[in-house]
């Protein structure tokens, strides 16, 4: 396998970088909302946050991304891959995160979340201050596992036409008829990618302070 | 615009034989996953330093690729190294190690969960490896696996979408033909995501219940 081969599977792995980090923050703001929704006291918003979570973590990612990708010429919506496959990406993620965020919040002290109150937050500032905060930090090492199934799961977006590294590969492997280096070169590099990912996280980890006294 | 589900509800041979194939290659790709993760945490276990450090690069390089790219590989280019698999076996053998790379994971902490102890007092009794293994070390990890098993189990049935892509007849893959013939796609899909989740579901509440029947076996924390 040539070189300008490797190239351009290096160069479709930076659309892989791409969608996945805009992906992972975007659904952390969703799955931020979500929790948000599940700690309100009112009930529809909790129903809503509920089956939200429950379906898109039900269901296989490839199904929900067809779904969508079909879905949408249907309602009339017309949008490029490149959001497509955002969208579909954000939306899974977002079940997932909110899921390792209950855990989080649910580690939060409740008699920080006293004291706040006690000092005059109102519950929205309370939640953004105190409880979001101290769940991220809580949820660190679960958001970077998190980072790196998606980093995997958006292989998948390569069937709405998106052309990531998985859909490269494909696209290589059809013209030129070399599965086996192809494929394994495309693995490799998400293996890369994945253990530079692992390492950072474990660093980030390291550096940040615990929550609580130890 | 409207949803007509009766298009897609009509062909339900096509569908429940896909939903069948989907089961089948779930329950034959977690069980073989699950024995051949046993037996490679039981090889790292037992085999000596250089076997536990050689089978950790396969499962490193499992976990941290795509499935679809291990799919890909193995179907496309197996030919290629005299490995000419049809669709369904190539699915079934990369769905396994696949979950033979997590299950491997999950049975080695089983493993590291066991007081050494026990072990230690088993042999002093003169117990042979395999009655250890069997009475031992099984029966005391059994509730700590089931959990993440259980969850395993759940990935790997979503996993199984993916073989649609190599053209095993599972339920996405029939959904998907049965919905491009009947300009019904989106039906189709909505349809075999409620069965997904139903799936799902049903899994997690087997493996509450099996956790439940278990747990009189817990042993007292001392």
């Amino acid at each position: 396998m040539s070189w300008k081969l490797f190239n351009l599977l290096l160069e479709a792995s930076l659309m892989t970088i791409f969608v996945s980090t805009v992906s992972i923050l975007i659904g952390l703001v969703l799955a931020i909302l979500l929790s948000a929704a599940n700690l309100s006291g009112i009930r529809p918003l909790r129903w809503f946050s509920k089956f939200f979570i429950s379906f898109f973590r039900g269901t296989p990612l490839l199904v929900q991304l067809l779904l969508l990708y079909n879905l949408l010429p249907v309602i009339g919506v017309q949008i490029p891959s490149l959001v497509v496959a955002i969208i579909g990406l954000s939306i899974c993620t977002a079940a997932y995160q909110a899921e390792n965020l209950r855990g989080g919040f649910e580690g939060v002290p409740t008699g920080l979340v006293e004291s706040a109150d006690m000092a005059g937050f109102t519950p929205v500032q309370t939640f953004w201050h105190i409880r979001v905060p101290i769940a991220l930090r809580l949820t660190l090492p679960a958001l970077i596992n998190e980072a790196i199934l998606i980093l995997k799961a958006s292989s998948l977006v390569s069937v709405v036409g998106l052309i990531e590294l998985t859909r490269m590969a494909q696209n290589l492997v059809a013209s030129t008829f070399m599965p086996l280096e192809i494929y394994a070169s495309a693995g490799l590099i998400y293996l890369v990618i994945n253990l530079v990912v692992a390492t950072a996280g474990r660093q980030l980890e390291r550096r940040l302070p615990g929550v609580g006294s130890k | 615009m409207g949803f007509d589900f009766n298009v897609i509800l009509s062909k339900q041979d096509a569908l429940l034989s896909g939903i069948a194939m989907t089961i089948f290659v779930w329950v034959v790709g977690t069980l073989a996953g699950a024995v051949l993760g046993f037996v490679v945490a039981t090889a790292r276990r037992y085999g000596g330093t250089l076997v536990d450090k050689a089978l950790t690069v396969p499962i490193e390089v499992i976990r941290g690729t795509p499935f679809l790219v291990q799919l890909f590989l193995l179907y496309f280019g197996g030919p290629y190294i005299g490995l000419s698999l049809d669709a369904l076996p190539a699915g079934l053998l990369a769905l396994s190690i696949y979950g033979a790379a997590y299950f491997a994971e999950i049975f080695r902490a089983g493993y590291q969960s066991v007081p050494p102890g026990h072990v230690e007092a088993a042999e002093c009794l003169g117990f042979t490896r395999i009655q250890i293994i069997r009475n031992i070390l099984l029966p005391e990890m059994a509730l700590l696996v089931i959990p993440p098993s259980v969850n395993m189990a759940i990935i790997l049935l979503k996993e199984t979408a993916l073989l649609s892509l190599i053209t095993v007849p599972e339920m996405t893959m029939t959904a998907s033909a049965i919905g491009s013939q009947e300009y019904a796609f989106v039906e189709a899909m909505v349809l075999i995501a409620l069965v997904y989740w139903v799936l799902v579901e049903l899994a997690g509440v087997l493996g509450r219940f099996a956790e439940k029947k278990l747990s009189r076996y817990r042993l007292a924390k001392a």
